[in-house]
């Protein structure tokens, strides 16, 4: 009995049933056990106690904070990431790969550090602290400073996701566009956004889940003043160290679930508009 | 509206893309910018067209100082070699695209732009294709709407980089009588870059013989192949002969 031949690109089936189990099993072990414990211990004491732990002022303070900082820091730094990544790819200019490099600067500093810096700067011994007190206003341990962190730890996202999608579609549209008339500003709106508008949609939902998420330069800029400076993220930690399991959990779901929704809006997105989105990457 | 190019120079980072180029085009005359790829002459099209900018020199066309006017103001129709269809716009919205962006007095109405490109696809013969996008075309009709496209301004001098250099044989051939017949018809200055020199002998009144951002020999069909100037343009010739 003779097999077969197979396809060159196939393996061994032994190849790719231990391989699928691999992935599968580390998902499940790093993913969705977490997640999944997550949401158990928030509802370990009822559906009725998790919701009184969400309903609680402090927290809703915090999930409010948390919704306000990604309503400033995320359209600020889709603002931020069109224009760098505008004139990165359609201009040249000198000092263009260190401003490349400038922008993954957030992905390789701790967010402690970031935090801290925002301190430096603006806190009551910082470099502008007397200045800004004498105008009384309040940065640190305040929401200006919650938002600067977040935009700090955020703002790589979007530029991160247009500058290939970007590169990938060359200068010609622009350059058809201006020879035929149309200004900078018509261009961009009727050229440039149209043909960047599903990579700017993921940047933009990227950057928001992890501007939701965000703990570490946050922790540092915030001062953790329950129902005041703390985000959901912080309000987490400081429940669970005050033995407060279930609240703590709830929040963290409540987290998670905004995360997920996020996730899964970016899907469906993809999913809806596969054709358009094929489109635009090709000519 | 006669063109006179005189000494450009243009220099990239590390390379010099054109070294002193010179050339006087007649009104309405059919140019072919003829030579081997790096030469310099893609360069040169996109410096008529606006799109780059040279480091020296001078061009005037249609009695004015083309190298102050911004690309938007030129008029000058440039048809890319990719084309570079806005691929989210259909063919017609691409080929009113030059007149929508009118500033609102110079602006047409709705109607008459819709009527202009209704005229226009039909000058490029894809009547009723108005509806389709870029990616549902093939490659020939992709080149008759940018064309389309480009003609929807009135333009002041057409512009075509390798115009036929993604069609197959048969195509290029039909497209390349099809655009001379358009040339006559509209009376207007015409640019075209190319590195075949056939096509650049059948269709241009004036052949423009470029190597390493010079020009080698400037002239007609068959100055250029009776008389080659330089060792440069008869190899040049010779080696690509059929």
């Amino acid at each position: 009995m003779k097999k077969p031949p197979r396809r060159s690109t196939e393996d061994h089936p032994l190849v790719r049933v231990v391989l699928s189990i691999v992935a599968i099993g580390f998902i499940g072990l790093f993913l969705v056990l977490p997640l999944t414990m997550v949401f158990s211990q928030a509802l370990s004491r009822g559906l009725g106690v998790t919701l009184a732990a969400i309903e609680e002022p402090d927290a809703l303070a915090a999930v409010r904070l948390t919704l306000l900082a990604a309503a400033i820091a995320v359209p600020l730094n889709a603002l931020f990431g069109i224009s760098a990544s505008w004139a990165i790819t359609k201009f040249d200019f000198r000092g263009k790969g260190f401003l490349t490099t400038l922008i993954d600067l957030p992905f390789s500093v701790s967010p402690v550090v970031s935090g801290l810096i925002y301190v430096l700067i603006f806190g009551l011994q910082g470099w502008l602290g007397p200045t800004l007190r004498e105008w009384d206003i309040k940065v640190i341990f305040a929401l200006p400073g919650i938002v600067l962190a977040t935009m700090f730890v955020t703002f790589p996202f979007i530029a991160r996701e247009l500058i290939p999608l970007m590169t990938d579609q060359g200068r010609e549209e622009e350059e058809a566009a201006a020879s035929l008339g149309a200004s900078g500003l018509r261009t961009f709106l009727r050229i440039t956004l149209p043909n960047i508008k599903w990579g700017l949609l993921y940047g933009v939902l990227l950057c928001n889940a992890r501007a939701m998420g965000e703990f570490g330069a946050v922790s540092v800029v915030s001062g953790h003043i329950r129902g005041l400076t703390n985000t959901m993220p912080l309000h987490v930690e400081v429940l669970y160290n005050d033995y407060q399991f279930v609240g703590a959990f709830a929040v963290a779901s409540l987290l998670a679930l905004l995360a997920i929704v996020t996730l899964t809006l970016k899907s469906f997105l993809e999913w809806h508009f596969a054709e358009e989105i094929a489109a635009a990457h090709h000519h | 509206m006669s063109l006179v190019v005189e000494s450009i120079a243009k220099r990239f980072e590390r390379f010099p893309a054109l070294n002193g180029v010179s050339f006087n085009a007649p009104r309405d005359t059919f140019v072919a910018l003829l030579g081997p790829s790096g030469s310099g002459k893609t360069t040169l099209l996109r410096i008529l067209g606006g799109l780059e900018f040279p480091d020296e020199g001078s061009v005037r066309f249609a009695d004015l100082d083309w190298l102050s006017l911004p690309a938007r103001e030129r008029r000058a129709g440039f048809v890319f070699q990719n084309y570079a269809l806005f691929r989210h716009m259909t063919v017609a919205q691409n080929v009113a695209f030059g007149l929508s962006v009118r500033p609102r007095r110079q602006r047409p109405s709705r109607n008459a732009i819709a009527r202009r490109v209704e005229e226009l696809l039909t000058l490029v013969q894809l009547e009723g294709l108005g509806k389709r996008y870029p990616s549902q075309l093939s490659g020939g009709q992709c080149q008759r709407v940018a064309l389309a496209r480009a003609l929807a301004i009135e333009p002041r001098i057409l512009l075509l980089d390798e115009p036929f250099g993604a069609l197959d044989a048969k195509v290029r051939k039909e497209l390349r009588v099809w655009l001379r017949a358009l040339h006559e018809r509209l009376g207007l200055t015409t640019i075209f870059v190319t590195h075949d020199q056939e096509e650049a002998f059948a269709l241009a009144d004036l052949v423009v013989i470029m190597n390493k951002g010079k020009i080698e020999q400037c002239g007609t069909p068959e100055e250029v192949r009776n008389a080659p100037k330089t060792k440069f343009v008869a190899e040049f010739l010779s080696s690509a002969a059929p």
